[in-house]
């Protein structure tokens, strides 16, 4: 199972008609990572992300879950493909009309013909799994941001999905919320076998659960390079990725990649 | 798909303990056995103390396994029955201890509660009592912001004001034309079917006309701009209160009643008289094209008989009455933005009862105006 190609992206170009946001981009995702999407503001990162799941349309190439094409296939297909997904947006976007269970079960009761009782149990199994148990007849705007975004979560697994997306899962949480929903995710991806794709540009998660990444350069309009995390602050010669992996303290270089070679 | 192999649970006891076999691939679309069996053997008077799993012949699994586990493991505990998930694949622990891992915090699940008839009246009653607290102070806090205005020193930008008044003006002059046009082509129909009777198809001008100035062109006018405008402004003022956009103009320092509100209402105060007008003429051009097509009446005749018709007070009842419903119009759709809650359905729940508001408030004040004017004798 070790590196078994989950996701790959094909020579891909994203753009807005002509406005090219970013070209070749050519990579791997293996089952079980938790692969990183990073860069500054304003490179792309969401926007590929959009070009994943299925929302946007790629300029050039192609975007292969395992052997099958995500854009060459059939609108039937490529929902069949995306079954196997689960997404969590950057601030849960919950369904402010339903309440937490009632937005958990909704893609359970769309795609599987399960009775109510069944859907009722797995919706309090997912809702506790993610710390959120009794909270099933809340509406999304009586809890707080971090619980808003671990009921996105919960709703993201509602499917059992083969791969989970993150849009920046820590942005707007204090670091010991953002700390425990790195915490969730791993544990997530260890136990259900999920892979886990991440669009985040909080080092202390990059370097805390990300096991694979890519640097997207808006500058230059394409990825400079991929690799783990770790790896890369430790390894790359960019200035650009190293200015990036150390908050611009470059100075402070070689005491970090010291510090990580002990680690 | 793969073939699945059906899940069963096999259970067999050794003195206390009970050993439940999870076989076959627990997976979402197949049927699960039932555990009622299960349940029993650990039910009430039952004398096992231990609850054991094995899975050496465990297939693939996901939630469905989950939710049997966490319904046996539950119900175990509850009768206080000790169960063994140590033999459990690891990531079937792992996934067991992130579920038990914050506990269900107390008093947050919610009962349902029936509520009793007396209570339903009564939270009615205070609910339109805060209403129309709500409305008066709405209606207060306007008028010291109008009042800052006339002093000059209510803060708006003044390029907001001429946007919404070529929001609500030009722009919805299609929509004005083609309804007012229509109502003054139906009233010129029902009054023809009787006027005709008599001959008197001259009368229709009368009809169409003193129809449209005191009455129909204002309040068509108003009643299409409360869908338009009033909607839009609840919809624009509550997507601003879910943004938090009215939080930051009053941290710095603007008043939202004057920077928001205040340009809003001037703007359909502004322009609601001169739609109404408008909206006279249309209804009249539409009585006009029936009465000439269809009942022997020259152009000119009718024209004429509009003119001797209606008066030149006739045209300020309308122009008031309709000038009025522009402030109400405005107040309801900003009232129910600035009251919006914080969230999707929120703003949707702001429009409509900003639509249904302003309809209401226009209908009373039309009526309270034709009667006074009916009993003042203009």
């Amino acid at each position: 199972m070790i590196a078994a190609p989950c996701l790959t992206i094909k020579n891909m170009t994203m753009a807005y008609g002509d406005f090219v946001i970013q070209r070749d981009l050519d990579f791997t995702i293996n089952r079980g990572d938790i692969f990183i999407i990073m860069g500054g503001s304003g490179c792309g990162k969401s926007t590929l992300l959009m070009h994943l799941i299925g929302l946007q349309h790629p300029a050039k190439g192609d975007v292969l879950y395992g052997e099958q094409s995500l854009w060459q296939a059939e609108h039937n297909a490529r929902q069949r493909i995306l079954q196997r997904t689960g997404v969590l947006f950057q601030s849960g976007a919950l369904l402010s009309s339903m309440t937490l269970a009632e937005n958990v079960a909704l893609p359970i009761t769309e795609h599987t013909r399960l009775g109510s009782q069944r859907i009722r149990e797995i919706v309090s199994y997912k809702l506790a799994l993610v710390g959120l148990a009794g909270f099933e007849d809340y509406y999304p705007s009586e809890i707080s941001g971090g619980m808003q975004k671990r009921a996105g979560l919960a709703r993201a697994m509602a499917l059992d999905p083969e791969i989970l997306f993150f849009d920046e899962p820590s942005a707007g949480l204090d670091p010991v919320s953002a700390k425990l929903l790195d915490d969730l995710i791993r544990s997530l991806r260890d136990n259900l076998g999920a892979t886990v794709v991440m669009v985040t540009h909080e080092l202390a998660s990059i370097f805390a659960i990300g096991t694979n990444s890519v640097f997207l350069d808006p500058e230059t309009k394409t990825m400079i390079v991929s690799g783990p995390p770790k790896q890369l602050l430790n390894e790359s010669r960019d200035p650009k990725v190293i200015r990036f992996l150390t908050r611009g303290e470059t100075e402070n270089r070689t005491e970090n990649a010291a510090k990580n070679q002990e680690t | 798909m793969t073939d699945n192999f059906p899940c069963e649970i096999k259970v067999s006891r050794q003195e206390h303990t009970l050993k439940a076999a999870i076989v076959g691939d627990w997976v979402m679309g197949s049927e699960p056995p039932a555990l009622e069996a299960v349940l029993t053997q650990l039910g009430d008077g039952s004398d096992i103390k231990q609850l054991v799993f094995s899975t050496e012949s465990l297939g693939r699994w996901d939630s469905l396994l989950m939710t049997e586990l966490i319904r046996l493991i539950d119900y175990g505990a509850k009768q206080g029955i000790q169960v063994d998930t140590t033999t459990l694949p690891e990531g079937i622990q792992g996934l067991l201890s992130l579920v038990y891992a914050v506990p269900e915090r107390v008093g947050a699940r919610r009962q349902e509660v029936k509520t009793p008839w007396f209570e339903i009246i009564g939270k009615g009653g205070i609910r339109i009592y805060n209403d129309a607290q709500a409305l008066v102070t709405f209606i207060g806090e306007t008028a010291l912001s109008i009042a800052a205005l006339t002093r000059g020193k209510a803060r708006f930008r003044w390029v907001d004001l001429w946007t919404y008044i070529q929001d609500c003006g030009p722009s919805a002059l299609p929509i004005v034309t083609l309804i007012s046009l229509l109502v003054g082509l139906i009233l010129a129909f029902v009054g023809a079917v009787q006027l005709a009777l008599f001959g008197a198809q001259i009368y229709i001008a009368d009809l169409v006309g003193l129809g449209m100035t005191r009455e129909m062109g204002g309040l068509m006018a108003a009643i299409i701009m409360s869908g338009r405008t009033g909607a839009a402004y609840a919809a624009q003022l509550g997507t601003m209160q879910v943004n938090s956009e009215i939080d930051a103009l009053k941290t710095m320092g603007f008043e939202p009643m004057e920077f928001l509100v205040l340009p809003r209402i001037l703007a359909l105060i502004l322009i609601m008289p001169l739609l109404c007008l408008y909206a006279d003429l249309m209804g009249i051009i539409g009585g006009a094209l029936v009465t000439v097509s269809f009942f022997d009446v020259s152009l000119v005749e009718y024209l004429n008989r509009t003119a001797n018709a209606v008066h030149i007070p006739d045209f300020i009842i309308g122009v008031v009455k309709c000038a009025v419903f522009g402030v109400l119009i405005a107040l309801s759709g900003c009232m129910r933005g600035m009251q919006c809650g914080r969230s999707a359905s929120a703003v949707g729940d702001a429009a409509t009862s900003a639509v249904v508001t302003g309809i209401v408030f226009i209908v009373i004040a039309d009526s309270l105006m034709t009667v006074i004017c009916n009993r003042l004798g203009i």
